[in-house]
């Protein structure tokens, strides 16, 4: 009884702690719940067959958009709604940073909104949690498969991908000639890079070969690369030490501490990785597509790109956000189809790519063809042929507290204070200890 | 209106017994506001603490406090973990390195600044300035400072041929750096309590001691000290919080690395909290945070009588 009691105290004090959570959120929660109520004071069933009644407004958080494209998203908005016109969208963008912390105080608080974004790491943490809806009866075929996958859980699909990007090898052309080596083509291996670098780190004492940081998203690619993974099959038990993730891992610490063909943190001394490729230092680096407009106008020397080398097998990485929905939204029929058309219709790609925002995550390259115009680099196909090997992150639900564990490992290892054995053992060890699988 | 005037005064009220009838309508406002924004919530995490909460799930949802009451679970677990023992050593060198070098550098700040000489207005305002910039952007800049290579403090250190270390990348060298970042951004700010201290000093002790044929360093041990003592206490106390709180230049600066060398408490909060979304397991780390601050006060609050000097 008097368990009961205690509990039942505490729940009022949670209760109140939600009424005054509930008091705080933004203005357009009670929009929303005013036009609700027209909506279905007018028509109480079906809402989505009503065009000609009072538009359903859906909320929509996102923070791709923040800090510069803001206005396209608008004008997606404003297409969409032209479309649709009994569909309003409410969009609010937070910046990246602020990003996860406001959606998690949202989603605990009930105030979530209707439709929102997310990255990959936070995908599965939500996904798992039962806190996104599956979205159904929309037409997704026009996406691409691979990323499709990636949002699908046990055969549901929680999110759609809105858009992607990808790394590839990009490589500075005038250290290649200096060097007298041929520029790398898309059926580079490891080793291949390993060989240019050391003759283009002979150039001269502030030259280096290549830069791949010994972190956990290169890790996990490279791995794939050599024929391993972080995870079993099923997602049931950790492989991080074995024995194809630890030549993987080698080869990446070696080029540091050994070859020296890739700069040690010293060595580095606090410039940024872009920079110094920009300075001319580098002559290969494996990075996201995202820096090719940095690259365009901070590069005075030719580069290009290529498909990432791969090893016994290519992988390539992938970054995708995925919107989502909220199971509690009023509208899901109007929530799916605004997702819908945001990820897969030409009409939003066309926007985004005007724009140069990101790429959609569509299947038909042939939507893309303006993306392949723009130079440099001149061999732009390399993005696309990229996507035959996309790799998949090995997104589990404490993915953020396995990549800080695999990462803090891996960086000792790359500083030559425990060994690349050591440092796969301690990590296989902790993951197991911390983090519960399946 | 004078002491004098402000006793009887007092004592009136005393009398009539309807103090608090009077003062609740001034005090109600901010007792209000810290009933909830801060007592809620203080109890509120005490009993999240208690949960396995992932900060995502709906606290409100009925039975959710019984469905996920885990007991001290995550105290029993987080004081198992070496990471705990981890964090709590890397604060306790912080507060080792920083709290004697603070004092120091507050202590010669507030004794250049209380003596009258020219542009004194200017120089206060410097030294007061990197404790209005923000943490932010202080971290970054000596983020940068501190780069091995290409940073303005090695760049120096080699102007008189010292070879300087990795500083932030270098294991033994990074919470010796952030300690440094700390002390330059807080000497301004403890160094002008100290400053009022100072100045606060009767000046006859000095004219006296002065006849007595005392020099400056004489002065300053027997007289300047013990009379700053009740300033001193004040500035270790509000220092040592600080330091068990230490978070915006790690978070900034390291991340917790090289090698979790500058893992601290509350960064370990934060990660929990918002990264692992294990809510409940951050919420008892936070009360563990505060108990030990707590304990801290109280054994300095305590001691306080042996070297604290009140000059009545």
């Amino acid at each position: 009884m008097k368990k009961t009691k205690l509990f039942s105290l505490i729940a009022l004090v949670l209760a109140m702690l939600m009424v005054f959570a509930a008091c705080t959120p933004k203005t357009n929660e009670g929009k929303e719940t005013s036009n609700d109520g027209t909506t279905t004071g007018q028509n109480t069933e079906n809402q989505t067959e009503d065009t000609t009644g009072e538009p359903v407004t859906i909320t929509y958080c996102n923070f791709n958009s923040s800090g510069g494209n803001e206005e396209t998203l608008a004008k997606m908005v404003e297409v969409f709604e032209a479309e649709y016109p009994n569909i309003k969208v409410d969009v609010e963008t937070i910046g990246f940073d602020d990003y996860f912390t406001q959606m998690q105080t949202r989603v605990a608080g009930g105030t979530a909104p209707d439709c929102y974004e997310l990255n990959i790491e936070n995908f599965a943490a939500y996904a798992n949690k039962g806190l996104l809806a599956e979205i159904t009866g929309v037409d997704v075929s026009g996406l691409n498969e691979t990323t499709l996958s990636a949002f699908n859980v046990d055969g549901k699909q929680y999110g759609l991908p809105e858009s992607f990007s990808n790394v590839v090898l990009i490589y500075n052309k005038d250290l290649f000639d200096q060097a007298g080596v041929a520029y790398p083509t898309d059926d580079w291996t490891q080793d291949d890079v390993q060989a240019a670098a050391e003759k283009i780190r002979a150039l001269g004492e502030d030259i280096y070969g290549i830069w791949q940081p010994i972190t956990y998203n290169e890790f996990f690619k490279v791995v794939a690369q050599y024929g391993g993974s972080l995870l079993n099959e099923d997602k049931t038990a950790f492989t991080i030490n074995s024995p194809e993730n630890l030549k993987a891992a080698q080869v990446l610490v070696d080029r540091v501490l050994v070859s020296n063909v890739q700069p040690n943190a010293v060595q580095q001394g606090g410039m940024g990785d872009w920079d110094m490729f920009m300075s001319g230092r580098l002559g290969m680096i494996p990075t996201g597509i995202w820096a090719f407009q940095t690259f365009t106008e901070g590069c005075d020397f030719a580069w290009d790109i290529v498909v990432e080398p791969g090893s016994t097998q290519k992988a390539t990485h992938f970054f995708s956000n995925c919107v989502v929905m909220n199971p509690e939204t009023q509208h899901p029929e109007e929530v799916a189809t605004w997702l819908a058309w945001l990820a897969s219709s030409t009409t939003s790609a066309d926007i985004r790519l005007e724009a140069g925002w990101d790429l959609p995550a569509l299947k038909d390259l042939d939507a893309l063809s303006s993306y392949l115009e723009v130079t440099p680099p001149d061999n732009r196909e390399a993005v696309f042929k990229s996507l035959d090997y996309l790799v998949m992150p090995p997104v589990i639900e404490d993915y953020a507290l396995m990549s800080d564990i695999i990462g803090q490992k891996l960086a000792a290892a790359a500083e030559g204070s425990i060994t690349v054995q050591e440092a796969l053992d301690q990590a296989q060890a902790e993951c197991e200890a911390q983090i519960k699988l399946g | 209106m004078n002491t004098n005037t402000m006793t009887r005064q007092k004592k009136k009220g005393k009398k009539h017994g309807s103090g608090l009838l009077v003062a609740s309508p001034f005090l109600l406002p901010s007792l209000i506001g810290l009933l909830i924004f801060s007592m809620m919530p203080l109890i509120i995490s005490g009993l999240i603490s208690l949960t396995d909460w992932n900060g995502l799930d709906q606290l409100t949802k009925p039975g959710f406090f019984q469905e996920h009451f885990i007991g001290l679970e995550n105290y029993k677990t987080i004081l198992s973990t070496p990471e705990f023992w981890n964090t709590l050593g890397n604060t306790a060198e912080y507060i080792i390195l920083y709290i004697p070098s603070m004092l120091a550098a507050s202590l010669l700040v507030a004794y250049l600044l209380s003596r009258p000489r020219k542009g004194i207005g200017t120089f206060r305002v410097v030294y007061y300035i990197p404790v209005l910039t923000s943490w932010v952007a202080a971290s970054l800049i000596w983020k940068s400072v501190l780069a091995p290579q290409y940073g303005a403090m090695n760049g120096i250190l080699e102007f008189f041929g010292i070879q300087g270390p990795g500083w932030l990348l270098d294991e033994d060298w990074a919470m010796p750096a952030i300690v440094l970042v700390s002390v330059w951004k807080d000497m301004g700010f403890f160094g002008l309590i100290l400053l009022s201290g100072i100045v606060g000093i009767n000046k006859t002790y000095y004219e006296a001691a002065e006849i007595d044929g005392a020099n400056g360093w004489t002065r300053f041990v027997k007289i300047t000290l013990p009379l700053l003592t009740p300033s001193l206490f004040y500035v270790v106390v509000v220092a040592m919080i600080n330091s068990f709180q230490l978070f915006p230049q790690v978070m900034i600066m390291t991340g917790g690395g090289p090698n979790k060398a500058t893992e601290v408490m509350v960064e370990r909060i934060y990660q929990y909290g918002f990264r692992y979304y294990r809510m409940g397991y951050a919420a008892a780390f936070s009360w563990l945070l505060f108990v030990i601050i707590m304990v801290f006060t109280a054994i300095q609050m305590k001691g306080q009588k042996r070297w604290v000097h009140y000059d009545d």
